[in-house]
């Protein structure tokens, strides 16, 4: 079985983002960038399945700047086989994403398409869903757990107030939550070797797919700023302020 | 204009997310609710009874008894032709379907919404609520996910709704559901909890952690978090983790033990109403977001709060 694994190019979570003084977005001028935290953890589930031998082939797709090169040869060195890079400088929401992967998967024919149940930037939770919707397929959203079992795969999901199974045809699209697994680092080793393996350059145009975005921007402000509070001196004098405020009794 | 809300329901009860989500939907135009799922005729009338709704659509069917997005969706999508807006709570049964609706009605959704500007205009948090857009959809049709926080909760009573029964669309036949494990309430759930009590790095080890921050928990009847740091060192289990890449948290009261303050951490937490902070360094930045800040060691002074409440 393939596996396919769409990863994204964000600012890297560590960074604070700065919105610019124009309101017209967020500076991603020098700013350090990353693979997704989510999309490691889905690169890492396909890499585990395919060291199981469940799958054959990892394969990652990435759609944005020439940049977004980089982040592929990340997912290259942590063990995908090969890749493919949809290049485009225009933003493409998650609609578009959604439908160009889509053309993806009627060439590539995975058994499994896993991504990240969102993107640290926009945060839109969106992609994987709308995969499913336009594939047709079932969807594992939000999964702590993948077991593939002949034909099906069971997905364990983080649900509100615990955890969730169901059990899916394939293909079938599963999105990553936190506890899936923790993510390997590619060691040097592999990183040298990453840098050989196949990377296809392609562009929306091949696929005919119309990216146009449906959302406009109209402003990004900075969020009400929280100010720094008084200091206390002692436990006595906080038990007082807790329950003054009702926390306490 | 038509909203179309999915009511969120369990145990035969509306949930409260649903309620936010009305009154968002209210903003933007008629509210007319769907409740779908198995042997639900008590929730359509519960939900019947939220005020301002207009049109209850009920679809009782076994294949919509656990909110598969995939038994769901195309229902919804068959019933948007008569609306204008979809509307789903931001919950995790409501992030699962709305998007999937989405792309059947090839309409770009609007995710986590914290306030309704116009019918076509909307704010939402990115970059984990680091900033703030203005959105504006050019769709004719809306999908919409409600942040709860961000929106008053309609009154549950008053309403006088009208049920309407609507045929289901069956089972897709590409899932199913297995079963469901949900936490024993010992403590209240994260995202939903009125007082968080966090711990850091600075508790040392998991045994640590457990004996200082649980019984303060307990004795505040507050949910227990954690930062990425501690989560890493092993302390406690990932879904702990308070964060940019955890759980986003806003409860009445957040207080932070031993956690230092890094930008991922604050993402997670800052929209909380109050945050009290217990923080030996006091140059750690958590004291800049936080209202009251205690220097100390939280060795000595952790015991003696939970004692002093």
């Amino acid at each position: 079985m393939k596996i396919l694994v769409p990863v994204k190019r964000v600012v890297d979570y560590n960074v604070k983002p700065r919105v610019k003084a124009d309101g017209t977005g967020v500076d991603l001028a020098n700013v350090k960038m990353s693979m997704n935290p989510f999309d490691e953890i889905a690169v890492e589930e396909a890499i585990r399945l395919k060291e199981k031998g469940v799958a054959t082939e990892v394969v990652a797709v990435s759609i944005g700047v020439a940049k977004a090169q980089e982040t592929l040869r990340t997912a290259l060195a942590m063990g995908a086989d090969r890749a493919i890079l949809i290049q485009t400088d225009d933003e493409v929401e998650p609609l578009g994403v959604a439908k160009l992967l889509a053309k993806v998967q009627e060439e590539e024919q995975a058994g499994l398409i896993i991504l990240g149940k969102q993107a640290i930037d926009d945060d839109s939770n969106q992609t994987g869903q709308m995969l499913a919707a336009l594939l047709n397929l079932p969807q594992g959203t939000f999964a702590s757990k993948v077991e593939v079992e002949g034909d099906k795969v069971s997905v364990t999901r983080e649900v509100d107030g615990g955890l969730g199974t169901v059990k899916l045809s394939t293909p079938a699209i599963v999105t990553t939550d936190l506890r899936l697994n923790e993510p390997r680092y590619a060691s040097l080793p592999n990183i040298m070797k990453a840098k050989s393996k196949p990377l296809a350059t392609k562009t929306p145009a091949d696929f005919g797919v119309d990216i146009a975005p449906r959302l406009e921007t109209v402003s990004v402000a900075e969020p009400a700023k929280r100010s720094a509070g008084v200091k206390v001196a002692d436990v006595d004098e906080l038990v007082a302020k807790l329950k003054s405020m009702g926390v306490a009794a | 204009m038509k909203t179309l809300v999915w009511v969120e329901h369990e145990g035969g009860a509306v949930k409260d997310a649903t309620l936010s989500a009305v009154t968002a939907a209210a903003k933007l135009g008629d509210v007319h609710l769907l409740v779908a799922g198995e042997s639900v005729g008590g929730v359509a009338e519960a939900a019947a009874k939220i005020a301002g709704v207009g049109k209850v659509h009920v679809a009782d069917d076994a294949a919509l008894g656990h909110a598969l997005a995939e038994n769901v969706a195309p229902l919804v999508g068959q019933l948007m032709a008569d609306h204008d807006a979809f509307v789903a709570p931001a919950t995790s049964n409501g992030k699962n379907i709305a998007p999937r609706v989405a792309a059947l009605l090839d309409v770009m959704q609007i995710s986590d919404i914290l306030s309704v500007e116009s019918e076509d205009t909307f704010t939402r948090p990115i970059y984990a609520g680091n900033a703030i857009a203005t959105v504006k959809s050019k769709d004719a049709k809306k999908v919409i996910t409600v942040r709860g926080t961000a929106f008053e909760k309609a009154a549950a009573e008053g309403g006088s709704g009208t049920v309407e029964a609507v045929a289901s669309t069956g089972d897709a036949g590409l899932s199913s559901f297995v079963g469901a494990e949900i936490a024993k309430l010992e403590r209240p759930e994260l995202t939903s909890a009125k007082v968080i009590v966090s711990g850091g790095r600075a508790l040392k080890d998991g045994e640590t952690f457990e004996q200082l921050i649980l019984p303060l928990a307990d004795k505040l009847g507050a949910a227990v978090g954690a930062s990425r740091a501690a989560v890493d060192a092993g302390y406690v289990p990932n879904d702990y983790q308070v964060g940019q890449t955890g759980k986003i948290v806003a409860p009445e009261v957040y207080i932070a033990v031993g956690i230092s303050g890094a930008i991922q951490h604050l993402a997670g937490m800052k929209d909380s109403k109050t945050i009290v902070a217990i923080n030996k360094d006091e140059d750690a930045p958590i004291f800049q977001v936080a209202d009251i800040g205690l220097v100390g060691d939280l060795f000595k002074v952790v015991p003696e709060l939970t004692k002093n409440l």
